[in-house]
């Protein structure tokens, strides 16, 4: 299976998305419209990975601006597992062995899908611990770099090399350095299970939850269920941001300055016209008007401005929960694999799975997927989920 | 029937900082090659993030201090989009939902007495670059070198019921931001939009407004009003077309406006709120130190030096140009007298530039120099005449005056024998002077004394060679 979209050095063990910029390298998102664009400068976590020593072995496909399910809106190609199933090209590379770790953006949960899929773990820190210097941009207020690896320990191992302050990111934490721990005791930590999230989900994810859940459970966790009545308005809010956020960041690839030209234009207009409609794919499009269109003069106040409202709505009740529990967990999709279908639908189904997915993104708040589950932390608790992981982990061994 | 004009004014003015607004890209000159000042940020490379800069919002709250404006503690940025070549990220980041200030005023001259003029907000903004059209070759370059410069936007209220009073306005904000060194307010670095429309005298409804846009000239200002508002009256009186509300665009060669076509007019910006940049919280340590740090406005230099008892006249003068205070106020610092320094400034340095065919504003001196001058012609060390001649090698040959001083021999004590040789000597040689004299034309003295310093070269104490010169010649009585 081919992961990679540009191979950089073969002795590498880490694999980065084609969604950061590694210097020297042809780096496209997954999109035509940045064919042949070259960046200047590697993204502060790439820059972090080189300083310690590790080696970047490829750029691994991801689908356009990281927009759809498991990346299979690529345009330079799509991953499969062997089955014939989807997932996503760096959680294949981690399953298979091919590289140790990968680094991913997670701006809709797709590196947590992925993860699900192919049975590794993925990290999404909090938000501002991982610059987001040298991502290409989607919905910059809750996209963040994560780690994906074949356990907790791996995952940990990379996520201390890659977070800390950068000066180049005006959202960065202020903290240098972040201690990491894969090892807490786990006995008497209180769990929720997202009510509306469990009920949503398959019977087939239904169940890998279930285990996972009396693998905690004997581990003397407490386990008990919560309800977050408005989680599908959060998905909404997000949705509506994402969008948002994407049409106005992509807006910039419009054939002037770099990337795919199209070879035909009488004027400007037609220019951008068609540079734009030859180099972008249809979920890409899709989030362009819907992006526009709650960003309209008469739309902002009832989408985008309520968007935000909710967004500290959604950040009080998720407090409100983590002050009683150490963790969250729910499901990491609807179904526990994916079939492939006709890419029209991207933008819809994806935004069904955004249900499970959003509220770390929306709230900056760690996330992570083990066992085909997810696990949500209050912001910082990394070492909570990591430990979480781990004990399960070790227990199966 | 008599007609009132309603004038509102967005002014967009360059702040003068080191490097641009989001990147550590410098300050960009005409001079430099197209595309020289950029980097991966401001020509929107993905991946680049803004950072702001601490000393753009610093000059915008000076401004809005100083045309009197409540200081929001709390501002954000907001993104505002459309697509243009010159615009390489495909939105601009300015101040839609919360700009820095808001409700100031500021107080224009005109021929009738002073007019109020409000200002509703002053926000920050980056500036876009520029297209270049090669007409030759029929293709359009981008610049980015004016990407990311910050700008303010001064928005008026509608206050302005004349030509004149947008132009002292302008004035105003010109020499005032040039005084407090905000902006250097160049040719292109002060632009504005101007709103307007015209009612019948009397009346309180607002008519139908035009805006044109970008203008930079004064006089096109001018001459764009007055265009306008004949074109608005007869428009009113005889029908000579619907007045819509309308973009519209100043041409100079054909001395009128033009509608701007609907498409570049008719755009929803949808704006939001820039997630890569923090609100700008303005605490009150952080003000305080800004106020500290303002330099001061004209009004309190020409109290200050009305304190010091300098003529309204000089005053004037030295407050034109911030960098003629800033010489005054350094020389008078080292503890010369303020009437004497202003003289030496307003005469002497003035009419040395004036020879060299240059006004006193482009005036570049050392303070430290014209102080040591001025104190070796007070302490008698050099007369003023050396002292004149000093200062035109200073400011025409950058040399330091001290050694200048030093390599002419110019402060070499002359003493009294030396002198009085030189004062037998010239009268000596001009027996009819000399005669005059002790015949009773006591002017003829003075040319005797303008002999002697002749044949000194200038040195030695005027003072001295008088008495000298009197003494010899009373003998001859």
């Amino acid at each position: 299976m081919d992961y990679f979209v540009t191979e950089i050095d073969r002795a590498g063990t880490v694999a980065v998305d084609d969604t950061l910029l590694v210097k020297g390298f042809e780096t496209k998102a997954g999109s035509h419209i940045l064919d042949g664009f070259v960046p200047l400068f590697s993204a502060d976590a790439v820059d972090r990975l080189l300083k310690a020593g590790y080696a970047v072995k490829g750029k691994t496909h991801t689908g356009e601006f990281g927009l759809d399910i498991a990346g299979e809106t690529s345009y330079h190609g799509v991953c499969k597992k062997a089955d014939g199933s989807l997932s996503t090209a760096a959680a294949e590379a981690v399953a298979s062995g091919t590289v140790k770790v990968a680094l991913c953006v997670d701006v809709n949960g797709a590196p947590r899908r992925g993860a699900a899929l192919s049975g590794v773990d993925f990290i999404k820190p909090t938000y501002g611990t991982v610059s987001r210097y040298g991502i290409i941009p989607t919905a910059c207020s809750g996209e963040q770099v994560g780690v994906c690896a074949g356990n907790a320990e791996d995952v940990k191992e990379l996520l201390s090399v890659i977070a800390g302050h950068d000066g180049k990111d005006g959202t960065s934490l202020p903290a240098e350095k972040y201690g990491y721990s894969s090892d807490k005791d786990i006995s008497g930590m209180k769990i929720a299970v997202v009510k509306e999230l469990y009920d949503a989900a398959k019977d087939e994810v239904k169940s890998v939850l279930d285990n996972y859940l009396n693998k905690i459970e004997s581990s003397g966790a407490k386990i008990e269920t919560v309800s977050v009545p408005d989680v599908k308005a959060y998905a909404t809010a997000w949705q509506i941001m994402l969008s948002a956020e994407t049409c106005n960041n992509i807006s910039r690839y419009d054939g002037v300055k770099f990337g795919y030209r199209t070879p035909t234009y009488k004027d400007i207009d037609e220019l951008y016209v068609n540079s734009r409609t030859e180099g972008m794919g249809f979920t890409a499009k899709m989030n362009v008007l819907y992006g526009s269109d709650v960003l309209s003069k008469n739309q902002y106040l009832s989408c985008y401005d309520k968007s935000l409202r909710l967004r500290r709505v959604a950040s009080e009740k998720m407090k409100e929960i983590f002050a009683s529990f150490d963790a969250v967990i729910a499901p990491a999709m609807s179904s526990a694999s994916v079939e492939e279908y006709d890419l029209a639908q991207t933008f819809e189904r994806t935004k069904k799975e955004l249900l499970f997915t959003t509220v770390p993104n929306l709230i900056g708040i760690p996330a992570m997927v083990t066992g085909g589950v997810q696990l949500w932390g209050a912001a910082f608790a990394e070492s909570t989920l990591l430990s979480i992981a781990g004990a399960v982990e070790r227990m199966a061994d | 029937m008599k007609y009132e004009v309603v004038i509102g004014l967005e002014t967009h003015v360059e702040l003068s900082t080191k490097s641009k607004i989001f990147c550590s890209c410098g300050g960009h000159s005409e001079a430099d090659q197209p595309n020289d000042c950029v980097c991966p940020a401001c020509c929107g490379m993905p991946g680049m993030l803004p950072v702001t800069n601490r000393h753009a919002v610093e000059l915008a709250v000076q401004a809005g201090i100083m045309l009197n404006c409540k200081i929001n503690q709390y501002a954000t940025f907001d993104k505002k989009s459309y697509y243009y070549p010159d615009l390489p990220c495909a939105y601009q980041i300015t101040q839609w939902f919360h700009p820095i200030c808001t409700e100031g005023y500021v107080d224009v001259p005109t021929k009738h007495g002073t007019s109020r003029i409000g200002i509703k907000q002053i926000h920050m903004e980056e500036d876009a670059g520029k297209l270049v059209h090669d007409d030759w070759a029929d293709v359009t370059y981008v610049d980015f070198n004016r990407t990311s410069v910050p700008l303010i936007e001064i928005v008026s209220k509608p206050d302005f019921r004349s030509a004149e009073e947008v132009l002292n306005y302008l004035d105003k904000l010109k020499s005032m931001f040039r005084f407090g060194s905000i902006s250097e307010c160049e040719e292109g670095a002060m632009r504005c939009d101007v709103n307007i429309s015209i009612r019948p005298e009397g009346t309180e409804e607002l008519g139908v407004r035009s805006e044109i846009k970008n203008m930079s000239s004064l006089t096109a200002i001018e001459r764009a009003i007055k265009y306008e508002v004949a074109r608005h009256i007869d428009a009113l009186e005889r029908h000579t077309e619907v007045l819509v509300q309308e973009t519209r665009r100043w041409d100079d060669m054909k001395n009128r406006t033009f509608a701007m076509r609907n498409k570049e007019t008719a755009a929803d910006y949808r704006y939001f709120p820039d997630p890569n940049l923090m609100p700008i919280v303005v605490d009150d340590q952080w003000l305080a130190e800004i106020r500290k740090n303002m330099h001061a406005t004209i009004g309190q230099k020409t109290a200050e030096y009305t304190g010091m008892g300098l003529s309204e006249q000089d005053i004037a003068s030295l407050v034109s140009e911030r960098t003629l205070c800033d010489i005054f106020d350094a020389v008078v610092a080292s503890g010369r007298k303020p009437a004497d320094t202003a003289a030496w400034i307003l005469t002497d340095c003035a009419g040395i530039l004036r020879r060299n065919g240059k006004v006193i504003g482009e005036l570049d001196i050392a303070p430290e120099a014209l102080s040591y001058i001025i104190g070796m012609v007070d302490e008698g060390k050099i007369n003023r005449g050396v002292g004149k001649k000093v200062l035109s090698a200073v400011i025409e040959k950058g040399v330091s005056p001290e050694q200048y001083i030093k390599e002419q021999a110019l402060d070499a004590k002359v003493d009294e024998s030396a002198i009085l040789d030189i004062v037998k000597n010239v009268i000596a040689e001009n027996n009819k002077a000399v005669g005059d004299y002790l015949g009773g034309k006591t002017k003829a003295l003075q040319s005797l004394f303008g002999c002697c310093m002749k044949q000194l070269k200038g040195k030695g104490d005027p003072a001295v060679i008088r008495e000298l010169l009197e003494k010899e010649v009373e003998k001859l009585r």
